[in-house]
């Protein structure tokens, strides 16, 4: 009877969720099928930056330094006439990796705050780098005409409803990905090194070379949800390695839970949701927010998924 | 052979020498304890031994590999396993997590990435039957923040063996314990297989005496004297330094 129930019960959320899924555009107007759009590619973004925050004890406050990349790359694509998405996306993964390849070596040399701050400048030089080389870049105005890409089969994403879809599926390879590579002895040793890097260390793991590989994960699955955005929005600009991108990033893992995938997805459902709605109501809505995220931090400190994990306990 | 050699090891930090020119040999097989006074340079010795500190000056070398200039895990590797001092597990981890950590950390499947980690049957075979072997596999699914510090220190002492080393560190095992957990956790390291050569630290001399079959007194950074425990027990610089 109580295995039925489980069993039961972990069949039928996920169950309703796809259906809940699939339905909504049928349902709702195009606003809202967009938002779910961004909840999907966010969700991507967060989920990826807890691969250091949540599963390794690496506070980035950089991330957005991969997703940028990966969105600039995707953006010249597609101006220079390459529209496959295919090609993009894998693109945009290497570089997001090979960035925070290169992040990583100077970076992982530091420890707690400093760690933070070494993310955050690093990021800062891309954002300079793209607002200054005005001749490639365009500086601030940022690359525009930027069109939805093809998927082979003569298919492209240019319908909304096909794009919402495309992400949604992208969304559940890159959950399934997650899942795998953070159940794995890999992912273990990730929480291992989290808790205690001496005790790592002393049983005979190389703790440097597992944070090095966790920081090129991170950035290679930061950089599909790069991808993504630039052709959800169609324009790319220096705002995409933005610190308000970052500190966003961070701000969906305290809210929604660190240390699980649902948690990230939560977070970001909630910040793309609060931002977009409630700034259609009041124009102080970052007041509004601010006190949203004050309230939730104090009454939930690990995240509002952790009221789940307690319920089912 | 010779399990662990130290050649006039020095180790100062600025201008305090902790360690000063020790020269040390454990055999194979051997107990050892090292004892002294507080401030005496044990845990930085250990340290020194373990790979987290390196020395200012000499060699080291664990079974006639010279291993002066490998770091903590690459030792660790070629069989050494130690415990802490204050107790360093992972305490937001389940206790069967805690333990697969340790059997997985030998094995070269613990890069894999895309399998799940109860696929490897070795290691959850192997973390089952330490857990059972120690009497906490009805605890398997606690966190480890929720074990009594009694229990935490004979699971410090469990992860150094699922490692199946060949030199077992223990940095003052005891620390902290009632009497009758101490009596518990002494009576586990005696009951250790002779193959693993141990090298105690120890603040408790009862402790030390009961465990070792050899001794060595460190004092201000030194060796003050080494000898078998009757021989100590008999030593009147050591009968000075501990009673002053």
């Amino acid at each position: 009877m109580k295995v039925e129930e489980i069993l039961k019960r972990s069949f039928l959320l996920p169950f309703l969720f796809a259906v809940l899924i699939v339905f909504f555009p049928f349902i709702f107007s195009n606003y809202y099928v967009g938002l779910v759009i961004q909840i999907f590619i966010m969700a991507i973004f967060a989920m990826s930056l807890d691969i250091l925050v949540g599963h390794t004890g690496l506070p980035s406050m950089g991330h957005a330094a991969y997703y940028g990349v990966a969105g600039y790359a995707a953006g010249f694509l597609f101006l220079a006439g390459v529209k496959n998405f295919w090609l993009a996306i894998v693109l945009g993964m290497g570089l997001g990796g090979l960035a925070a390849a290169f992040f990583g070596l100077l970076a992982l040399r530091a420890r707690g705050p400093y760690f933070m701050l070494i993310t955050l400048a690093l990021s800062q030089v891309l954002w300079g780098i793209a607002f200054k080389w005005r001749s490639l870049t365009r500086g601030d105005d940022g690359l525009p005409g930027i069109g939805r890409p093809e998927i082979g089969l003569g298919m492209n994403l240019k319908p909304d409803l096909y794009f919402y879809y495309f992400t949604f599926a992208l969304f559940l390879i890159a959950f399934a990905a997650l899942f795998i590579l953070l159940n794995s002895p890999f992912g273990y040793t990730l929480r291992g090194i989290r808790e205690s890097e001496s005790r790592m260390e002393a049983l005979g793991y190389p703790v440097w070379l597992y944070k090095y590989t966790g920081f090129i994960f991170a950035g290679i699955f930061a950089g599909i949800s790069g991808v993504l955005w630039v052709y959800y929005s169609g324009f790319v600009n220096p705002s995409y390695f933005g610190i308000d991108l970052s500190v966003k990033a961070l701000l969906m893992l305290i809210l929604g839970g660190s240390g699980s995938l649902f948690g990230p997805f939560i977070g970001a459902g909630i910040v793309v949701l609060l931002e977009n709605l409630v700034s259609g109501l009041t124009e102080r809505w970052s007041l509004v927010l601010g006190i949203v995220y004050v309230t939730v931090i104090m009454l939930f400190s690990e995240g509002i998924f952790s009221v789940f994990k307690r319920g089912r306990n | 052979m010779k399990a662990l050699e130290l050649k006039a090891l020095s180790k100062n930090f600025g201008g305090l020498r902790a360690i000063r020119d020790i020269s040390l040999e454990i055999e194979e097989g051997e107990r050892r304890a090292i004892i002294g006074p507080n401030g005496a340079g044990k845990t930085t010795l250990f340290h020194l031994i373990s790979g987290f500190l390196f020395p200012s000056s000499g060699r080291l070398s664990l079974f006639g590999g010279e291993m002066t200039h490998l770091q903590a895990h690459q030792r660790a590797a070629l069989g050494m396993a130690r415990t802490f001092q204050v107790t360093n597990l992972f305490q937001k981890l389940t206790l069967f997590e805690n333990i697969l950590l340790g059997v997985q950390a030998i094995k070269g499947t613990r890069f894999c990435f895309y399998r799940r980690v109860t696929s490897f049957r070795d290691v959850v075979y192997e973390t089952e039957r330490l857990l059972k072997e120690w009497n906490l596999w009805g605890k398997k699914d606690a966190l480890l923040k929720n074990l009594s510090y009694g229990e935490q220190r004979q699971i410090e002492v469990i992860m150094a063996l699922a490692t199946k080393p060949r030199l077992l560190l223990l940095d003052e095992p005891t620390a902290g314990l009632s009497p009758a957990e101490t009596i518990l956790v002494t009576s586990i390291i005696k009951g250790l297989p002779h193959e693993i050569t141990t090298l105690l630290i120890e603040h408790d001399m009862d402790v030390a005496f009961n465990i070792a079959e050899r001794i060595t007194v460190l004092h201000f950074g030194s060796i003050l004297a080494e000898g078998s425990p009757e021989q100590i027990k008999g030593n009147a610089k050591v009968t000075e330094i501990y009673l002053g």
